[in-house]
């Protein structure tokens, strides 16, 4: 479980998060929604601890981030994964060793277990076999599956994606977003999903929390959509037709 | 060692194409200039030893090595920044600019006085091919005027310049890469910044260290 309270951040005198407090619990994928710009990847951003807040606090589990030492926080890293929007592959690494990277780095194991490791994380994610691909040799949908196990090879316990289904076609994100699934449910992880695709929001929406210009304007679940009054969350999901006419139906 | 490998093999031709047509050129203009029956014809290759070895060799490579070894830095980095490849080695608790950054000046500061010293090299026997071809000056001559009253602090401060001009050129074309926000367009930039701001490091500090040394 992730805790986080009055996040708060500026570049310059622009106010990109305004005081975000929300909790991401275990076993269940977590989602941050909202339009282009909002501060979603900002927000991420906090949370892994890629950007300092200007204020607020985020505990992970027993934890506290913002105001740990360095050993808490090199203990925290080394349960972290992270799928970047890009995938953020390494492109003079191959697959394999761009999956064995955070081991190589985290970890002290002996080679062989290593490979081990790769090799279950790569068929986990249906990419058994592709290690000596270079990146650039694969498609955008199987650069997202390396960059997820990439982030679950060390046996993360908090997972973190950042829009996993952009520039992906509808068919791949699906696979994408139930392998995030499953991968959150079986392992029990805490899983926090960054998108804009309601797709996704219908499909894996199990908690949502949406932002706006900087703000938490709601929270709830796929289920209690529809209920919303919300005025700025029901722009946002009904700009869908296919929402609309759900709505109306 | 990949970076070296990256930076030094990859310059090596252009660097000796260069070198070798610079000897050349110097070779003919001073035989061209020289036209005093006074001044023995050996001065020639003297004037092209120290002319190369004290100022063509280390600077001209410098900018050569700029356009072609700066712009590939500023651009690698560039490129790894906004693909979020820094951010993701940053999430693994990796320090990132030491990461990426140092073997790259460590490299640049290796590879650079050796192919200055093949430009050197070179720039010697481009001057014997062309001075001897056309006539100018016998090849005793050239081999008596490159002998000639030879001050070894030459070369001292060559490898002094070539040290100081990779250690520009490398750390500020990985400043600009690392340090790029934006996008493709903004990679491009920060690429032409870096051979730019690097070729006039280059000849401030060619100035300085001309002023300090010599
Ligand atoms: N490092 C930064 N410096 C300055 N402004 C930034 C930085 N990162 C993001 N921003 C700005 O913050 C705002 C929110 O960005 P972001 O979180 O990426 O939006 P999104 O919700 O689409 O992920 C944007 O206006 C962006 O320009
Ligand atoms: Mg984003």
């Amino acid at each position: 479980m992730i805790k986080i309270e009055n996040i708060k951040k500026s570049f310059g005198d622009k106010e990109i998060l305004k005081g975000i407090s929300g909790v991401f619990e275990r076993g269940k994928p977590n989602l941050i929604i909202g339009s282009s710009g909002t501060g979603k990847s900002v927000l991420l951003k906090c949370i892994v601890g890629l950007i300092a807040p200007d204020e607020g606090h985020i505990h992970y589990d027993e934890h506290e981030l913002t105001n740990a030492n360095r050993d808490t926080k090199t203990e925290i890293r080394r349960q972290i994964g992270m799928l970047f929007q890009g995938g953020a592959l390494f492109d003079s690494k191959t697959v394999e060793q761009n999956v064995m990277f955070p081991l190589d780095v985290l970890t002290k194991m002996p080679k062989g277990e290593k490979l081990d490791r790769v090799n279950s994380a790569l068929e986990r994610v249906g990419l058994a076999g592709q290690n000596q691909k270079m990146p650039s040799e694969i498609s955008g949908g199987m650069q997202k599956r390396v960059g997820i196990a990439r982030a679950i090879v060390n046996d993360s316990n908090y997972l973190f994606c950042d829009e996993p289904n952009s520039g992906l076609d509808p068919q791949t994100s699906i696979l994408i977003d139930d392998l995030i699934l499953e991968l959150t449910e079986e392992s029990n992880i805490t899983t926090v999903v960054v998108t804009h695709d309601m797709n996704s929001v219908m499909g894996i929406g199990e908690k949502i929390m949406f932002l706006y210009k900087g703000k938490k304007l709601w929270e709830g679940n796929k289920n209690n959509i529809m209920d919303s009054n919300v005025k700025e969350f029901d722009d946002f999901v009904f700009a869908n037709k296919v929402m609309r006419k759900l709505k109306k139906g | 060692m990949e970076e070296c490998i990256s930076i030094g093999i990859n310059s090596v031709f252009l660097v000796a194409l260069v070198a070798f047509f610079i000897g050349a050129v110097t070779t003919i203009q001073t035989a061209y200039n020289l036209v005093s029956p006074l001044i023995p014809n050996y001065v020639i290759a003297l004037v092209v030893r120290d002319m190369t070895i004290l100022e063509l060799a280390p600077t001209i490579i410098g900018v050569i090595f700029a356009g072609k070894v700066g712009s590939s830095m500023a651009s690698g980095l560039g490129t790894m920044r906004i693909s979020e490849q820094i951010d993701a080695l940053e999430v693994m608790g990796i320090n990132s600019s030491s990461y990426l950054v140092l073997p790259k000046i460590v490299a640049a500061v290796l590879m650079y006085p050796m192919l200055v010293i093949i430009a050197g090299l070179l720039a010697m026997v481009g001057g014997y091919l062309a001075g001897v071809l056309t006539n100018v000056i016998t090849p005793t001559e050239y081999i008596q005027g490159i002998r000639f009253d030879f001050n070894e602090y030459t070369v001292t401060f060559a490898l002094i310049k070539s040290f100081a001009f990779a250690f520009l050129v490398s750390s500020i074309s990985s400043f600009k890469g690392y340090f790029t926000t934006g996008g493709a367009v903004e990679v491009g930039q920060a690429s032409t910044a870096a051979v730019t701001q690097s070729v006039i490091a280059i000849l401030l500090a060619d100035y300085l260290l001309a002023q300090l040394l010599l």
